[in-house]
């Protein structure tokens, strides 16, 4: 349980600030590369943009912190998204809809959890699984075809803006973010996780329901991905039968990006949103600076790989 | 992560930029854009087409035939790449919102879920063109894609003349419901209406080569007496030539359609005798043109058909 005081210590809290100066620095090289860049319309439009991968980061986050993984997240994230879809085409109610969605995502979420604890499969493999079964599902649902939302109070849940001016999502991922942190950092829950990725073993011998922890912590990655998934369906009006193809590499770099550990019990959820921030404002200002999307993603790729290796090196 | 790191990845965003002037992918554009005209103002002269995906060889040519095109007048062309996700293509129209290009060329990864991305072009007073798919419920200046339909006739009209007017055609239908599937059998359909041929089978195999190869077979058992067959794709297209090798009836005439190298490459070898080739290349640089146009003030057309060309083995290259 060091990492929960650890923040106290001088060179750790440099070291997690990292990503933060990181982030500025980034901030400051698009601003004075494009002078599209830095102005107030740009960055709410980036926040948005990384709005749907931060959803699925956070819960992603607390996934690796307790020493798993959990690659099944895009998947859920389209399977909910079409059922979502499929309730309201089905006549239904925008809240049933809602509702299944979430509980769906909540279920699936536990499934994984079951799998990796009870059943001692490795997360990785145990996901892996999911995910290809859930990827079936969802094509055999939608037959392919993206399902059509036409509910207009739907379409505000991902479309809409608070005030004119926030965009929906946004607010969305700094709910979710604040009600996460203090999960985290403010709960008993939040401390196993720790406790639980730094040791397992002794995590046991001083009385952590191991299991429970992990239908916990794969619960909460399953719901956040469906609700990530129904922001997704009401912004693009429909159901993709594809949605969120390679979205838990996207949510693993995040974390990753933030300065989480992939070994587990060490990590912090303001970074995993810095991790998402630094992928939304790369992908917005190689666009904006006009950079092939062949070598965005030398870039991008690069960046993921230093990030590993200053990681390894702590 | 430390600020070392970061200066690297800094550093890194540096160099892309840089590559970015230099790419090969952009040789065409900038270069031109660079000598000819020394620092154009860039609210005019700049041009956004959001692609979605070059992972196609389809597109590819489509986003050649837009750069060369604007190259030609010493425009900017900025490509985006969606990799065919919805999602990753509502952000990166969104991008060149905020890069203020004139004009949105907008190859939609989905009719359905783009409306949003193109109100907000709207709203920014951006006009948007579509390029080969439409986008449902959002305003466009105008919509460039191959004439499907007169493509559908056009290979009719090929297996009408090849078999003087008298035959058995089976028809390798798309994916249900897609415009693609749907106007390519409409002109084939009503073509063969009034004529000799007589279609004596219809079946989707979805524009799949696996799925192709199987329904042939299956359609080759049922109706043996069979002339020609008009695939609504080239994927399926090659699929029924396995099919018919395996039954060993190298005299029925294959039609395919969008002339995909592989398609292509069967022409030439003698296998498929007939392909309607969309012309991606063309259709970028008609999006190209028309988006200077739209610049200009000039008023276009809102409905823009490319021709199609007939592939046989005399042609083909």
């Amino acid at each position: 349980m060091t990492s929960r005081f650890s923040f106290g210590n001088g060179a750790a809290l440099l070291q997690r600030l990292g990503s933060v100066i990181g982030l500025l620095l980034l901030i400051i090289a698009l601003s004075v590369l494009s002078p599209d860049f830095l102005n107030a319309g740009n960055l709410l439009t980036v926040l948005r943009q990384v709005s749907i991968n931060a959803l699925i980061a956070f819960g992603m986050t607390f996934v690796i912190l307790a020493g798993g993984i959990d690659l099944s997240v895009g998947a859920i994230l389209a399977f909910t998204g079409a059922i979502t879809a499929g309730v309201m085409a089905a006549g239904h109610g925008m809240a049933l809809a809602i509702g299944v969605g979430l509980g769906l995502g909540l279920l699936l979420g536990v499934i994984n959890g079951v799998l990796v604890s009870w059943g001692r499969v490795a997360p990785f493999i145990a996901t892996l699984g999911t995910m290809t079964l859930l990827r079936g599902l969802t094509l055999s649902y939608t037959q392919g075809q993206p399902i059509g939302v036409s509910n207009s109070s739907f379409a505000l849940l991902g479309d809409g803006y608070i005030a004119h001016l926030i965009p929906n999502p946004v607010v969305w991922m700094f709910l979710v973010f604040v009600i996460c942190a203090f999960l985290l950092r403010g709960t008993v829950f939040g401390r196993h996780v720790f406790a639980l990725g730094g040791n397992e073993e002794a995590a046991r011998l001083s009385g952590v329901r191991i299991n429970a922890m992990k239908l916990g912590v794969y619960g909460l990655s399953g719901l956040l991905s469906a609700f990530a998934g129904i922001v997704l369906t009401s912004r693009l009006y429909s159901a993709q039968a594809t949605a969120g193809s390679g979205y838990e590499l996207d949510a693993i770099a995040a974390v990753v990006l933030g300065g989480t550990s992939l070994a587990g019990g060490r990590g912090w959820l303001f970074g995993t949103l810095v991790g998402a921030l630094l992928i939304g404002f790369l992908n917005n200002g190689l666009n904006l600076l006009g950079v092939s999307s062949f070598y965005q993603q030398v870039v991008k790729g690069a960046v993921i790989l230093i990030a590993v290796l200053l990681d390894r090196r702590k | 992560m430390n600020k070392l790191g970061f200066l690297a990845v800094s550093t890194l965003t540096l160099l892309a930029a840089a590559c970015s002037n230099q790419g090969p992918t952009d040789a065409a554009s900038t270069p031109a854009a660079a000598s000819t005209s020394p620092a154009p103002a860039a609210s005019n002269k700049t041009i956004g087409l959001a692609l979605s995906t070059q992972n196609n060889p389809f597109f590819v040519a489509l986003k050649n035939g837009a750069q060369k095109e604007a190259a030609a007048d010493g425009y900017t062309l900025t490509v985006v790449d969606a990799q065919d996700d919805p999602a990753k293509q509502i952000s990166s129209v969104e991008d060149l919102i905020q890069k203020k290009v004139s004009v949105i060329l907008l190859n939609p990864t989905d009719s359905s879920a783009l409306a949003g991305a193109v109100k907000e072009a709207n709203d920014a007073h951006i006009p948007v063109i579509t390029l080969d798919r439409s986008v449902d419920g959002a305003q466009v200046v105008a919509h460039i894609a191959s004439d499907n339909v007169v493509g559908g006739s056009e290979a009719a009209k090929f297996l009408i003349k090849a078999l003087n007017n008298k035959g058995n055609v089976i028809e390798l239908q798309g994916v249900p419901g897609t415009s693609a599937a749907r106007d390519r059998g409409q002109g084939f359909d009503d073509e063969i209406k009034t004529s000799g041929l007589k279609i004596i089978a219809q079946q989707p195999a979805n524009f799949d080569r696996a799925q192709g190869l199987s329904v042939t077979e299956n359609l080759l058992q049922a109706h043996p007496d069979v002339q020609a067959i008009f695939a609504q794709n080239d994927e399926m297209a090659l699929g029924a030539v396995r099919a018919l090798d395996g039954a060993k009836r190298a005299n029925v005439l294959v039609v395919g359609f969008d002339g995909t190298p592989d398609g292509i490459q069967a022409v030439k070898d003698g296998k498929i005798a007939a392909i309607v080739a969309q012309q991606p290349d063309m259709i970028g640089q008609l999006g190209v043109k028309n988006a200077k146009s739209v610049i200009d003030g000039e008023k276009v057309e809102a409905k823009i058909a490319v021709p199609l060309k007939l592939v046989t083995k005399d042609n083909a290259q």
